[in-house]
């Protein structure tokens, strides 16, 4: 019987990373370049330490303040460092930042969109009235704030952000959850008895999925656009590492009048990886989850 | 709609009861050893000892009664004495507060005057190059950091013809037109790098509407393509937009304290940046409290007028 029901797949099936890119550079080209330009990115700053031509703090006074030239491809700043070594662990210290806080901020989402969603009623109504609050504020002012009570640092950077997105992005997983929650399989596995638990795990957060992947796509570029807001008012990962935020920030906005190319290069930098990784995250988006089509 | 003013209200209260207890629970995140800070930084502070900053903070007391008391004196408008200058919080804030507002104010209406009109003509034309044009430049004005632009404009303009953008604050009832020459460039990136969310928006709202029947009857009916666009389509599409001002009240006062930094404007966020570095506690949360109740209401007002506009909400 089962034999009659049978039938074999008509293409050879292809290994689901290699199918999905396949499926992403012929329906969303610009979201694969995208994609690869991020890549260029993360790599650059995996392999920082062997691409940087210089130290990141190595002062040579010989050369300060030089234009771009064949020895320093982005010139040098006023202490005669070289600004193309600072930009690539620049990008090392970005990407640590994001993936790590777009990560917590994932599974911060996750728990409680899945909680709020699933359980619904007083609990919901509650955690939901604390979002509000939370999001009530602006992302930056918070920020300031918790950071001036738990101090700079690489750790409660990365705490703080995972968080502030975490509690954010909640809404759009209890969304998914909430209609997810209502399907077929989900009351079946309530009518045979199914531990809450169980449900949670093998029924709703695997179908929650997709839209998990595309926020934490969609939260790398908004981490690093904030942790760079934040390295620029004096609150991020403390000197003497070359965030791209604080090189355009500080007394190095002073010397800016004289050697200009210190004003382009870790702007330009953000702005590209940005750009990057949101119309990486649309496509994936687009692919993934229908529903979020359209949608912020 | 007076019941329906009563009910947005009522759902406020919860709300604020947890903004407040945001700000007091992470003033309590302050650890100790950051009192000897303020204690060795202030001027104010150097001549008290540890327990009447302590006092002052209101950490001297069990942890509820410290709430209770704290929101007692907030409701009543007294957030404290700065621990720099002595100089009352409320006080500070009343004279930073309308600054800020004005310099998202100017932003806003930059944001409107950018984002409406391409907004609407993306859609009318959608998928012309045009289109094409007015999303690349809102994908990429959301990806460009707006303390960069400023940055720029700071420094390229003086490099090249030696222009610098004024960074001198002039109060508004001194010198209206040297105030808004000082605010406009401000107002102008912030504005800038708002429009990208509404012209996304705009272009989304209006492609739902142009897709509707009575769209289609009016053109069927013959009314011009300006008409159609201004008093159907528009009028209807505005809706959504009119919220998204107010979710964007937040990237106003949080891009605030970016500028406001940069063009030197004594505002809110420049108020709590300095408070910050100075270690100013209760200023902090002062500023930290008001940013929140101000978004509040902007989304109160935003719910408000969103019922007026639609009549249909006033009876859900």
């Amino acid at each position: 019987m089962s034999e009659a029901i049978y039938a074999p797949p008509l293409t050879p099936l292809r290994p689901a990373p290699v199918a999905f890119a396949i499926r992403l550079i012929r329906e969303k080209p610009l979201g694969a370049i995208g994609g690869a330009v991020f890549l260029v990115f993360l790599l650059c700053g995996i392999f920082a330490d062997f691409l940087a031509p210089y130290g990141v703090n190595e002062t040579n006074m010989q050369h300060r303040l030089e234009s771009p030239s064949w020895d320093f491809p982005l010139g040098t700043d006023h202490l005669g460092r070289d600004v193309l070594s600072r930009i690539l662990i620049g990008a090392q210290l970005s990407m640590i930042v994001a993936f790590l806080a777009a990560g917590i901020a994932t599974v911060v989402s996750l728990a409680i969109g899945v909680v709020s969603g699933y359980f619904g009623g007083k609990t919901d109504m509650v955690v939901q009235r604390g979002v509000d609050a939370w999001m009530t504020f602006p992302d930056l002012v918070l920020l300031i704030v918790i950071i001036s009570v738990v101090g700079p640092g690489v750790v409660q950077i990365v705490v703080v952000l995972g968080l502030l997105y975490g509690i954010a992005g909640s809404r759009i997983v209890r969304g998914a959850v909430i209609s997810i929650k209502e399907n077929m399989y989900t009351h079946a596995a309530q009518s045979i008895g199914a531990r809450t638990w169980h449900i949670l795990i093998r029924h709703i957060v695997p179908n929650v999925m997709p839209v998990v992947i595309v926020l934490f796509t969609t939260r790398i570029g908004a981490v690093i656009l904030t942790e760079a807001g934040l390295s620029f008012l004096g609150l991020g990962v403390p000197p003497p590492a070359p965030t791209w935020g604080s090189m355009l920030s500080g007394t190095g906005r002073t010397y800016m009048y004289l050697g200009s190319w210190l004003a382009l290069a870790p702007g330009l930098c953000l702005t590209i990886v940005v750009y990057a990784i949101n119309v990486y995250g649309d496509a994936l988006r687009d692919l993934l989850d229908p529903r979020m089509r359209g949608s912020q | 709609m007076q019941a329906y003013i009563a009910r947005r209200l009522l759902a406020l209260v919860p709300t604020l009861l947890f903004v407040s207890l945001i700000v007091f629970v992470s003033m309590r995140l302050i650890p100790g050893d950051v009192i000897d800070l303020m204690l060795a930084q202030n001027d104010i502070a150097t001549g008290q000892d540890r327990a009447r900053i302590e006092a002052a903070l209101g950490l001297d007391q069990p942890v509820y009664i410290q709430y209770f008391e704290w929101l007692g004196n907030v409701v009543r408008g007294d957030f404290g004495r700065s621990l720099w200058n002595n100089v009352p919080v409320s006080e500070q804030l009343l004279a930073s507060m309308p600054i800020t507002f004005e310099l998202g104010f100017l932003a806003l209406i930059v944001a409107l005057t950018v984002a409406l009109p391409i907004g609407v003509y993306s859609a009318v034309r959608q998928d012309t190059a045009g289109d094409y044009i007015a999303r690349s430049f809102s994908l990429v004005m959301l990806a460009v950091p707006g303390f960069w632009l400023g940055t720029l404009v700071m420094v390229f303009p003086s490099v090249w013809w030696r222009w610098a953008p004024e960074l001198e604050y002039t109060p508004f009832l001194e010198d209206p037109i040297r105030n808004v020459k000082h605010l406009i460039v401000p107002a102008i990136l912030l504005g800038l790098s708002m429009s990208a969310v509404t012209m996304r928006m705009t272009r989304t709202m209006m492609l739902e509407v142009l897709r509707q029947d009575y769209i289609r009857t009016a053109r069927a009916k013959g009314v011009g393509e300006v008409l159609l666009i201004v008093r159907h389509a528009l009028r209807n599409g505005l809706i959504p937009v009119v919220t998204l001002i107010g979710l964007q009240a937040p990237l106003l006062i949080g891009g605030a304290v970016i500028f406001e930094q940069i063009f030197v404007v004594p505002g809110m966020g420049l108020l709590l940046l300095e408070a910050v570095f100075q270690r100013d506690y209760p200023v902090v949360s002062g500023v930290f409290l008001v940013a929140g109740a101000t978004i509040l209401l902007i989304n109160l007002l935003v719910d408000l007028s969103y019922g007026w506009l639609d009549p249909k909400v006033r009876h859900q």
